[in-house]
């Protein structure tokens, strides 16, 4: 055996590069606040493994960056631990790299002769960052889309070359296939190997200048190995322990919705750059170029130049105050980004959408279909169940209510001067509309032009109905029954099973529509269209296929039609015709209407 | 302090001997040398030329594209928009090349549209020219509002709230009235950050 390696230190020198990694020499013994470097140097190690791991799943484009992610996160063996080790630990190295520039400059380790060493160290601090920055896009979800869109908008107020080198970074005019290529060759190529060369030469300097010793000596000398490799493990075992923590407490790291630039997202930072976030709402117009580039080049200077300040015994006293200053600036400015949003509806509103999109994609993601070779943005744009409240709050609540609300749980804006339109076309909606206790309140006609409040023109719908509260029992009966069958024109998913059971019901129901209810004049044929029959007058609705998806549409695009409303038609706008509404779009809120979205077979959505 | 031993042996082959004092270099030589010296530098810029050369061009080459100039859209109907002057969202569709993937009639932005009294239509583009997000209408407000950094827009003209970051007010987009009441918008996006309203090529 030492034949042998005595054959490989022959041909390599091995001993000798072992010699001076284990046996450098510790004036005054190990000491555990000279760990630092060496938690961090186990991030990296963490960073590296982790990071090639990921890469070997991780495709970069804008079809495949959220899906192959999504792939990780909750179908690959133990993905989500991967992926949350290496979000964490990057946090984590955030906030060491900060405190051992604080132990450096603390124990005045940064002056002669190790300046250049600190430099190298703050050169490793800013690559860090940048690999945060770069590394926040990769999942290409709404989260990282939108902070990360912002950032690189701040490339391009730089003066004169800001716009060519904004197209350079982002791959073209705007977000792309191209923005993650470069980011991720970025992320994953030439910041590690910039990195790596930093540490190689940072390491080499510390070793060269040796430790910076903390003075009184307490012990004897002791080489590296193993009293203070010891120490230096355990802290590793810590920032470990500290980084499984986070990924069980958090639940592994964060995946939301795919980016889609056509929905809005509140677009915030992480954590570590909030600060800075905050720090750009203090600077009015064109001030931005000093809060995003001219101040911040200026710390990132001073910080440079903090060796040669440290010379004089002032000078280190001044560099202690401005990194505590800057320090408290950081957590000051990053409390009241926090605490401002905490108090921003808007934001809480727009945040609590993001996190339901982020958990209905993944509904949709596992469904059978899967997720479709354009990628999973197009999940979410058609899906009713997400889409169809949306577009309802933005299009529909200004007149209509769902549930006495706009449609995604706000309380409307405007007083409702339409239907409420939940579990519209069910056989309770149509009993609540035939009652006449109800038909003239703000849930049906109450806000329309057809209940006139000062007991003038009523329409004869609601006149009908008003008539109905002297009817018989049988006539109530009846009544029913025509509700019934009316409402099983709608071909409602969730009425389904009832529909069928009561078909003799609905049969009657509808024989009852031509020949008119017991104790009534009119029957309902004589104004309403019925089994392919048209109406006989052209403002009263046809009610043969009354809230099946195709009326609904139909009704939607141009409820002025002679089929609907025709010129009897209230406030309606033909939104077909306008433009304001396109097909696919109505489709989707009439489906959501109906309540037919796709549901897993087991869990209820909530 | 504890040490491996060094094996005298590890010394390398070609370890550099003095020179011998009799093959000091002549003047020929010297100017030789020199020769190769300049060879040796020019030859190794010469080789790196092709593949950085290559590259950089291919990084650049984003430079090279152009967002292509995108034409009137007929956005909705004038009808559609409250009389009251309420602000109305729509998303914009057109064909996007991304890459070497074009996504024909796909949602490329949104604008507000705005009646006016005297019966003719503002656009805006949602885009904050702050620095990127897009803006809501604020019905409590009655204005336009940036949720990132917090900039307001006038509803009227869409200037700046003076407290806003923002450098310049919301990107105003060409509009034009078809065929009795069709709204034509052009839609088109700007750089952000800057006073000045400069289009993105």
């Amino acid at each position: 055996m030492k034949a042998l390696l005595g054959w490989l230190d022959q041909r390599t020198g091995y001993k000798k590069i072992v010699n001076e990694i284990l046996f450098e020499n510790i004036p005054g013994g190990p000491r555990w606040r000279y760990i630092w470097g060496s938690a961090l140097t186990f991030c990296i190690f963490v960073q590296f493994a982790t990071g090639i791991m990921l890469w070997m799943a991780y495709s970069p484009s804008s079809q495949t960056a959220w899906e192959s992610v999504y792939f990780i996160q909750e179908e690959m063996n133990a993905g989500w631990l991967l992926r949350g080790i290496h979000h964490y630990a990057a946090q984590l190295m955030t906030v060491l790299l900060i405190l051992h520039l604080m132990q450096v400059v603390i124990d005045k380790a940064y002056t002669a002769p190790r300046e250049v060493n600190y430099w190298f160290g703050l050169g490793l601090l800013f690559l860090v960052m940048a690999l945060s920055l770069t590394g926040y896009l990769l999942p290409w979800d709404q989260k990282g889309y939108w902070a990360t869109k912002v950032a690189t908008n701040m490339v391009a107020i730089t003066p004169v070359i800001g716009e060519s080198l904004q197209k350079i970074v982002i791959g073209g005019a705007d977000y792309g296939h191209h923005t993650l290529t470069r980011f991720f060759a970025l992320h994953a190529g030439v910041l590690p190997g910039l990195l790596i060369l930093l540490i190689v030469v940072h390491i080499y300097l510390f070793r060269r200048h040796g430790i910076k010793a903390k003075k009184p000596f307490r012990r004897a000398d002791t080489p590296f190995w193993p009293e203070q490799v010891f120490r230096d493990l355990v802290a590793a075992l810590a920032v470990m322990a500290a980084i499984l923590g986070l990924v069980l407490w958090f639940d592994g790291a964060h995946l939301s919705a795919p980016a889609d630039p056509a929905e809005r997202y509140p677009a915030r930072p992480d954590w570590y750059f909030m600060f800075l976030f905050q720090f750009l709402k203090y600077f009015k117009g064109e001030g931005v170029l000093w809060g995003g580039i001219y101040i911040p080049a200026f710390i990132v200077g001073l910080l440079f130049l903090m060796p040669f300040i440290g010379r004089w015994k002032q000078g280190h006293r001044f560099n202690l105050i401005f990194l505590y200053t800057l320090l408290g600036g950081f957590v000051y400015l990053t409390y009241i980004a926090y605490a401002k949003d905490a108090k921003d509806e808007e934001f809480q509103f727009a945040q609590e959408q993001a996190r339901k999109d982020a958990e209905r994609i993944r509904v949709l993601a596992n469904a059978p279909a899967g997720i479709p070779q354009g990628g999973a943005t197009s999940l979410l744009r058609s899906d009713p169940y997400t889409q169809g409240p949306k577009i309802f709050a933005d299009k529909c609540a200004s007149c209509h209510a769902y549930g006495g609300m706009d449609g995604l749980g706000r309380e409307l804006k405007e007083p409702q001067s339409a239907p409420d339109l939940k579990g519209v076309g069910s056989r309770e909606w149509l009993a609540g509309f035939v009652d006449p206790d109800q038909i003239a309140t703000a849930k049906y006609f109450g806000g329309t032009h057809f209940v006139d409040r000062d007991g003038g023109n009523q329409s004869r719908m609601v006149e009908y109905v008003m008539g109905l509260r002297d009817l018989s029992p049988t006539g109530q009966g009846e009544l029913a029954k025509v509700v019934a069958a009316v409402s099983a024109q709608a071909e409602l998913k969730s009425q389904k099973g009832l529909d069928d059971a009561d078909s003799d019901l609905i049969r009657e129901g509808s024989d009852l529509f031509w020949d008119g209810i017991t104790g009534l004049d009119e029957a309902c044929i004589d104004c309403h269209g019925w089994d392919g029959e048209e109406s006989s007058e052209s403002r009263t609705p046809d009610l043969t296929g009354w809230m099946s998806r195709e009326y609904m549409i139909e009704f939607i695009k141009n409820p002025e039609h002679p089929r609907f409303y025709g010129s009897g038609n209230d406030r309606m706008p033909v939104y077909g015709e306008e433009g304001t509404l396109t097909e696919k779009q109505i489709g989707l809120v009439v489906d959501w209407l109906r309540g037919e979205w796709y549901e897993p077979v087991d869990t209820q959505m909530p | 302090m504890a040490h491996i031993n060094l094996s005298e042996n590890t010394k390398l082959e070609n370890e550099k001997k003095p020179i011998p004092e009799e093959d000091a270099k002549p003047e020929k030589a010297e100017r030789r040398e020199f020769m190769v010296k300049v060879g040796s530098v020019c030859l190794g810029g010469v080789v790196a030329i092709p593949p950085i050369a290559a590259g950089v061009a291919v990084l650049m080459d984003p430079l090279r594209r152009k967002q292509g100039d995108t034409d009137f859209t007929r956005v909705t109907l004038l009808d559609a928009l409250p009389e009251d002057g309420t602000p109305k969202k729509f998303t914009i569709y057109a064909d996007k090349q991304d890459a070497w993937n074009k996504f024909p009639n796909t949602a490329i932005g949104a604008i507000y549209l705005c009646r006016k009294s005297d019966g003719k239509v503002d656009a805006y583009n949602v885009v904050c020219p702050h620095l990127g997000c897009a803006v809501v209408f604020r019905e409590s407000e009655r204005d336009y509002y940036c949720p990132c950094h917090n900039s307001a827009f006038d509803l009227e003209t869409g200037t700046q709230a003076p407290d806003s970051p923002s450098a310049r007010g919301l990107d105003s987009l060409e509009v034009r009235l078809e065929n009795e009441g069709e709204v034509w918008v052009k839609f088109q996006n700007f750089q952000p950050g800057i006073a000045d309203k400069k289009a993105i090529a």
